[in-house]
C-alpha cells in the first residue's frame, strides 16, 4: 500500500492563496457579474480551506481541532443562502437594466 | 475754582442742560442760553487785562503729557470780548429772528455748544486742546448751518463745511505734531522759537504752513474757501456770529497765538511770503465774485472770505498785530451787517435776493442806518473802525506787491458794498415783500444800535483789543493827512464808491454781468471735476482690488483648488466601474494586512 503522504500546513496555504488570488483575479478583470460572483464564492472557499487547514494542523490533546470545521460547514451553509441572495439581486437587477455586464452599470460614477 | 473756568463751564452746562432736558421747552432754552452768554460776557469783562494760567493734566505718558488749561492775557482776554460779545448780541437777536422757529431748542442749544468750542479755541493753553476745541467748533458749525436740515442745500452746505475743513485740520494736526518734534512741547507758554531757527527754514516753514493748513480750512482761504459761501445755508444770526465774526476769524487768531508763542521773528520768511500771498489772492479773488452776487447773505460772505485774506496777508507779512487788529473792528462791523441783512430778510419775508429788495431806507430807518454804518466801516471811511484797520493792512503791505492787490481789494469792496446798499435800500420796492417791509422788533434792531456804536468807537476801547502790549501797535486816532497810503484809501473809496453810484443808482436790474465771477471762476465745478476723478480712479483701484485680487485669487481661487482637487478624486476614483471599486478595496486590504503584518 501506497504511503500517504499528508501535505503540509505551506502546501494548503499556498493552494488556498492562489484560489483567493485567482478569485480576486477574477472580480476585478472580469465584466460578467455572475463571474464575478462565482470568483467572489471561490474567495469565500478559499477562506475557508485556510481555516480547515489550521483547524487540521492546530493539535489539542495530540488529535486536531475540529472546532474549525465545524464553523466551515456553517459557513458553507450561510454561503448557500447568501449565494441564493445574489443571485436573486442579479436577476432583479438584470430584470431592471437589461444587462449582466458591469461596463453598462456605472450609476455609482460621481 | 478759578473764575477762567467759568468760561468754560456756563455755555458747557447751558449746552448740557438744554440738550439734556429742556429740548421741549423752547422759550426756557432760548432764556437759558442767552443768559449764559450774558454771563459769560460779564466774566469775560472782569478778567480784562488780568494775566494768569492754570491748568490739570488730562493725559501723561512717559514724559509727555496734556492739559486741559486756560491762558489768559490780552490777546485772549481781548478775543473773549469779541466772542461774548458779538455772542451775546446775538443771542438778543436771535430771539427775535428764530421767534417762530420749530426747533429752537436745539438752536439754541448748538449755538451755547459753539460759544464753549469758541471759548476753549481762546483760552487754550497748548495746540492739543486748541485742535479738540478747533473740531469741536467744526462740529458746531455743521450742526448750526444745517439747522435746516429738510432742506437738501442746507443739508449739503453743512456737509461741504465739515468736509472741507477735515482737510485743512489735516495739515492742522501734523502741524501740530512737527511742532512738537521741533520744540519738544505743544504748551503755548513753553514753546521756544530758537528750536524753529536751530532745524533750518526749511523744515521749519513747513511746519508753520501745515499749522497754518487748519487756518486756510476755518478761515476759508484758497483754495478751501468754497464751504463759506454755502454755510449761508445757516440762520442768519449763525452766519453773524460764526461765519463772519468769531469762528472763520479763529485761524487767524491762531496764528497770532502761534506767533506769540514763537515769537514773530522765527518765522521763516518764505512761509510768510506764501501765507501772505494765499491770504491776498484770496481777498482779489473773493471780492471779484462778490461784484456779481445778487443774495444779500452770498455778498457779505465773500467779503468776509475778503477781509479775512487782508487779516491772512498781515499774519503773512509778519504782522500778526495788524491781522488781529482788523479781525477785531471787523467782528463788529460784520456781525453787524450780517445781522442787519438778517433784519431785512426776516421783515421781507425771508427774501434774500436784492434785486427784489429796494426803498427798504425809508421802510426801515434803523436796519437801513446801521447797515450804512457797518458800509461805511467794511468801506473804511476815515473815523470808522474799519478805516484804522485796514489802514494799518495798507501799511504793513507797503512795499510789496501785495500793497496794489490791497488798494484794488479796497476799491471792489467799495464797489460792492454800495452796490448792495444802492439796490436793496435805495431807490422803489420792487416786489411785494419789500413793499410790506417794516422796521424790526426793538429786540433785533438793539444788537444793531450797539454794534453800529461799536463799529465807530471799537478801536479806541484799547483795553479790549486782542493784541498784546509787546506788538506795539501804534494807529493814529487821526489819520496822517501826508501819507499816500492815507490818500490811496482815500482815493479808491471815492472811486469805487463812485462807479457803483454811476452804475446802478435807479437800476432795476445788474447792468453788468460777467459770468466768470457770478460763478466763482468756476471753481465749485472744477473741484465736482476733480474730485469725480480721483474718486473714480479711487474706485476703480478699489474695484479692482476686490473683484480680481479678492474675488477671483483668494476666495475663487480657495473654491477652485478644492473644486479641481475633487474633480481629480472624482476623475480617478469615483468612474462608476464595478472592477475599479473592487480593484481599489482590494489594494485598500493588501496595505492594511501589509501594515498590519509587516510593518
Amino acid at each position: 500500500m501506497q504511503e500517504l503522504i499528508l501535505p503540509t500546513l505551506n502546501e494548503y496555504l499556498f493552494v488556498s492563496g492562489l484560489l483567493f488570488a485567482i478569485g480576486l483575479a477574477g472580480v476585478i478583470v472580469r465584466r460578467n457579474i455572475i463571474v464575478i460572483f462565482m470568483c467572489l464564492e471561490m474567495m469565500l472557499a478559499a477562506a475557508s480551506l485556510t481555516l480547515v487547514a489550521f483547524s487540521r494542523f492546530h493539535l489539542v490533546g495530540g488529535l486536531p481541532d475540529y472546532d474549525g470545521q465545524m464553523l466551515v460547514f456553517f459557513i458553507i451553509t450561510v454561503a448557500a443562502a447568501e449565494v441564493a441572495v445574489g443571485l436573486a439581486i442579479i436577476v432583479s437587477l438584470y430584470r431592471a437594466r437589461q444587462t449582466i455586464h458591469t461596463d453598462d452599470l456605472t450609476s455609482l460614477k460621481g | 475754582m478759578e473764575t477762567p473756568w467759568l468760561l468754560f463751564l456756563i455755555p458747557f452746562a447751558s449746552a448740557a442742560i438744554i440738550q439734556l432736558g429742556l429740548k421741549r421747552n423752547a422759550m426756557a432754552s432760548s432764556l437759558l442760553s442767552t443768559l449764559s452768554v450774558v454771563v459769560s460776557f460779564i466774566i469775560a469783562c472782569s478778567l480784562l487785562g488780568s494775566d494768569q494760567a492754570g491748568s490739570w493734566t488730562w493725559v501723561e505718558a512717559g514724559s509727555f503729557q496734556l492739559n486741559i488749561g486756560y491762558k489768559l492775557d490780552q490777546l485772549a482776554t481781548g478775543m473773549m470780548i469779541v466772542v461774548t460779545g458779538i455772542g451775546m448780541l446775538v443771542h438778543i437777536f436771535s430771539l427775535g429772528y428764530m421767534k417762530t422757529d420749530e426747533s429752537k431748542a436745539r438752536y439754541f442749544g448748538c449755538l451755547s455748544m459753539f460759544m464753549f468750542s469758541m471759548t476753549g479755541i481762546v483760552l487754550a493753553s497748548n495746540f492739543v486742546m486748541m485742535f479738540i476745541f478747533w473740531e469741536l467748533v467744526g462740529l458746531s458749525s455743521y450742526l448750526l448751518i444745517g439747522h435746516w436740515y429738510h432742506k437738501d442745500s442746507a443739508a449739503d452746505a453743512a456737509k461741504k463745511a465739515f468736509l472741507t475743513n477735515r482737510i485743512g485740520d489735516f495739515g492742522f494736526m501734523i502741524g501740530i505734531l512737527m511742532l512738537w518734534g521741533i520744540t519738544g512741547t505743544v504748551i503755548f507758554a513753553d514753546m521756544d522759537g530758537t528750536s524753529l531757527g536751530v532745524v533750518g527754514t526749511c523744515i521749519a516753514g513747513t511746519a508753520i504752513l501745515l499749522v497754518f493748513c487748519g487756518a486756510i480750512g476755518k478761515s476759508a482761504q484758497l483754495p478751501l474757501h468754497v464751504w463759506l459761501p454755502d454755510a449761508m445755508e445757516g440762520p442768519t444770526p449763525v452766519s453773524a456770529l460764526i461765519h463772519a465774526a468769531t469762528m472763520v476769524a479763529a485761524g487767524v487768531y491762531m496764528m497770532a497765538r502761534l506767533y506769540l508763542s514763537v515769537g514773530a521773528d522765527m518765522i521763516p520768511a518764505w512761509s510768510g511770503e506764501v501765507i501772505a500771498w494765499i491770504g491776498g489772492i484770496t481777498s482779489l479773488a473773493a471780492a471779484l465774485m462778490a461784484t456779481q452776487q445778487n443774495d444779500i447773505k452770498k455778498i457779505l460772505a465773500y467779503s468776509t472770505l475778503s477781509q479775512l485774506g487782508y487779516m491772512v496777508m498781515a499774519v503773512g507779512l509778519v504782522a500778526p498785530e495788524v491781522g488781529m487788529f482788523h479781525l477785531f473792528t471787523h467782528a463788529w462791523f460784520k456781525a453787524l451787517l450780517f445781522l442787519g441783512s438778517g433784519a431785512v430778510i426776516y421783515a421781507c419775508h425771508h427774501e434774500q435776493d436784492i434785486w427784489k429788495m429796494g426803498g427798504l431806507l425809508k421802510k426801515m430807518p434803523v436796519t437801513a442806518i446801521t447797515f450804512l454804518v457797518g458800509t461805511l466801516a467794511l468801506t473804511a471811511v476815515p473815523f470808522t473802525a474799519g478805516f484804522y484797520s485796514k489802514e494799518e493792512i495798507l501799511y504793513a503791505a507797503k512795499g510789496s506787491p501785495l500793497f496794489y492787490l490791497a488798494a484794488f481789494v479796497a476799491f471792489l469792496t467799495t464797489f460792492y458794498m454800495f452796490r448792495l446798499f444802492i439796490v436793496a435800500f435805495l431807490g422803489k420796492p420792487r416786489e411785494h415783500g419789500a413793499e410790506e417791509a417794516k422796521e424790526v422788533a426793538p429786540i433785533m434792531s438793539l444788537p444793531l444800535v450797539l454794534l453800529a456804536l461799536m463799529a465807530f468807537v471799537a478801536p479806541h476801547i484799547t483795553k479790549i483789543l486782542p493784541v498784546p502790549l509787546e506788538w506795539d501797535l501804534h494807529f493814529k486816532a487821526f489819520p496822517d493827512l501826508t501819507s499816500s497810503v492815507f490818500w490811496t484809501s482815500i482815493g479808491v473809496f471815492l472811486a469805487g464808491g463812485a462807479v457803483a453810484f454811476v452804475l446802478y443808482s435807479g437800476k432795476n436790474q445788474d447792468p453788468l454781468s460777467i459770468s466768470l465771477f457770478r460763478n466763482k471762476f468756476y471753481l465749485d465745478e472744477i473741484y465736482q471735476k476733480i474730485i469725480t476723478i480721483c474718486q473714480d480712479a479711487v474706485a476703480a483701484i478699489i474695484h479692482f482690488c476686490d473683484e480680481f485680487i479678492i474675488g477671483t485669487l483668494f476666495v475663487g481661487g480657495a473654491t477652485r483648488s478644492a473644486q479641481g482637487v475633487g474633480n481629480l478624486f472624482r476623475r480617478f476614483a469615483q468612474n462608476g466601474s464595478l472592477s475599479h471599486y473592487a480593484y481599489l478595496m482590494a489594494l485598500g486590504a493588501v496595505l492594511v494586512i501589509y501594515f498590519t503584518v509587516f510593518a
